[in-house]
């Protein structure tokens, strides 16, 4: 519990620079952790938890093919080692990666992609943090592979329809990149073998 | 008209296997026991029940498919909040109340207040619901109610502030449903900007000698709300089907949701489409013209309920 609460402060808050004095400071920050606040803490950071980690599970209900297991329950663990933005599209890749390394029957594969709309309304996908951080609105979709009809769509800021259209069909592009990448990576694995 | 279809169209759907709409008076027994069949295949096959209605595009309760239930607003009701509302959409009913109190700008912000929302669902509202801590349902609305503030930025956190660094304003928004029949999100939403409306905060002086602050409560000042965000709640049915402001059981039998937070410019602040069957762009393009309209509708209400606030 208290490692889990140390990786939230490392990446979480916009807390102040880090500058060569600051270890220290980390230091007392953890003995903090110890006492009352940081139950609060958690708290705060496990509602937007709660809120990805619904996303990704509705995601995948979607798919997977849940009526050839009955009375089976399905866990799937995602622990973040290092968020060098568009956290959430690597999620849900990691997770279609893992459901088809497990042999869960799915009707599709799915992926997801993340835009960035700057204040001009230029559009970079899949966006570093700082990009991210500086950029008008992030926009994340989860497509399928049969249609690239959009699964899911998580978005932060404020952006117009037809910037919408754009990213989306941005995104709709991107998406056969990376199933391009789950066919060459799963060949490459079973010709090994 | 559609109402008269409806409930004809449900004593009828049970005993043959086509849809017709009868023309002729069912005989009065007839027509209790037919009922009683009817409430008996809804029991046992609501799916199915369901998608006679939708072939012959209404649902059971008269609506057509893009059609929002009877919304009311109800503004100032609560006298101990400093702003509150109440918003019916339908059964659905949810209240919010809005308390000021002061606080220390955070650290990183000195000239920005804070606005807290947190959705509560009572197991009074609904008996899915347990008490205890907050449930899953109950975290994802209050996260998707805090990502609204924070995109369309309703208000400007620096309005907040009354003195740089030593004193802000924190705003506790809480929305409390009494009624979950479905569409909560859309019911919060409305919910929050009527409220925030309502917001009377006393004019606050920071007195120099003794560095306290000085509250005048005669003089109230309305919040600057500058944008008005509305939110349009879809259910996907058979991964074709869109219905607008679908009721507890639609949302329960629907293979997926999708809400669409729009402004008055036409900007969208929130596309949540939390998983579910997919939707082509073109079904995407049809709920955000609806959600247009219905932000026409929602501006209308709320401005007449504001005008008629002031008036008295």
């Amino acid at each position: 519990m208290q490692s889990e609460a140390k990786i939230h402060t490392e990446h979480g808050t916009d807390s102040s620079p880090q500058g060569p004095g600051c270890s220290l400071r980390h230091f007392a920050c953890e003995q903090n952790l110890l006492s009352r606040p940081d139950g609060s803490a958690s708290f705060l950071q496990g509602v937007a938890e709660k809120s990805r980690e619904r996303l990704i599970r509705n995601t995948c209900e979607a798919v997977v093919l849940g009526a050839l297991h009955p009375r089976t329950s399905i866990t799937i663990v995602l622990q973040v080692i290092s968020d060098a933005g568009s956290l959430m599209a690597c999620c849900l890749n990691a997770t279609c990666m893992a459901l088809v390394d497990a042999g869960v029957p799915m009707q599709a594969l799915f992926c997801g992609v993340t835009c960035a709309l700057d204040s001009d309304g230029t559009l970079v996908l899949d966006p570093t943090a700082k990009q991210e951080k500086e950029a008008r609105a992030v926009l994340t979709f989860a497509l399928d592979s049969v249609d690239q009809k959009l699964l899911m769509s998580t978005t932060k800021g404020l952006y117009s329809n037809a910037e919408l259209q754009q990213c989306l069909a941005a995104a709709q592009a991107a998406s056969q990149h990376v199933f391009r990448f789950y066919r060459e990576s799963l060949q490459r694995r079973y010709s090994k073998s | 008209m559609l109402r008269e279809k409806g409930t004809r169209f449900l004593v009828d759907s049970v005993g043959a296997e086509q849809a017709r709409v009868l023309e002729t008076e069912v005989a009065p027994a007839q027509a209790k026991a037919r009922e009683k069949m009817a409430a008996g295949f809804k029991t046992v096959e609501p799916l199915e029940y369901y998608r006679r209605f939708l072939k012959e595009n209404c649902r059971p309760d008269g609506r057509e498919l893009g059609e929002f239930r009877t919304t009311t607003v109800n503004i100032g009701s609560v006298s101990t909040a400093d702003g509150s509302a109440l918003v019916k959409l339908g059964n659905t009913a949810v209240i919010c109340g809005i308390k000021a109190e002061f606080a220390a700008p955070p650290p990183d912000a000195p000239d920005k207040g804070y606005v807290v929302p947190n959705v509560d669902l009572p197991p009074l509202c609904s008996s899915r619901f347990r008490s205890g801590p907050p449930g899953e349902e109950a975290q994802v609305a209050s996260q998707f109610i805090a990502d609204v503030i924070e995109n369309s930025q309703i208000i400007l956190k620096e309005d907040l502030c009354i003195s740089p660094g030593k004193l802000a304003w924190v705003l506790y928004c809480d929305l409390i449903c009494l009624d979950y029949d479905g569409n909560i999100l859309d019911a919060c939403t409305c919910a929050l900007l009527a409220a925030l409306k309502n917001v009377q905060l006393p004019e606050v002086t920071i007195n120099e000698e003794t560095a306290l602050a000085e509250v005048n409560l005669k003089k109230k000042r309305y919040l600057n709300i500058r944008t008005h965000p509305v939110a349009t709640s879809f259910a996907v049915f058979d991964d074709t089907l869109l219905i607008v402001d679908p009721t507890g059981e639609e949302e329960h039998l629907a293979t997926g949701t999708l809400t669409v937070v729009m402004d008055e410019e036409g900007k969208l602040c929130c596309l949540h489409k939390p998983g579910g069957s997919g939707l082509t762009g073109a079904k995407l393009q049809d709920c955000l013209s609806r959600a247009v309209t219905r932000h026409k509708e929602i501006k209308k209400l709320m401005d007449e309920v504001i005008k008629s606030m002031k008036a008295k």
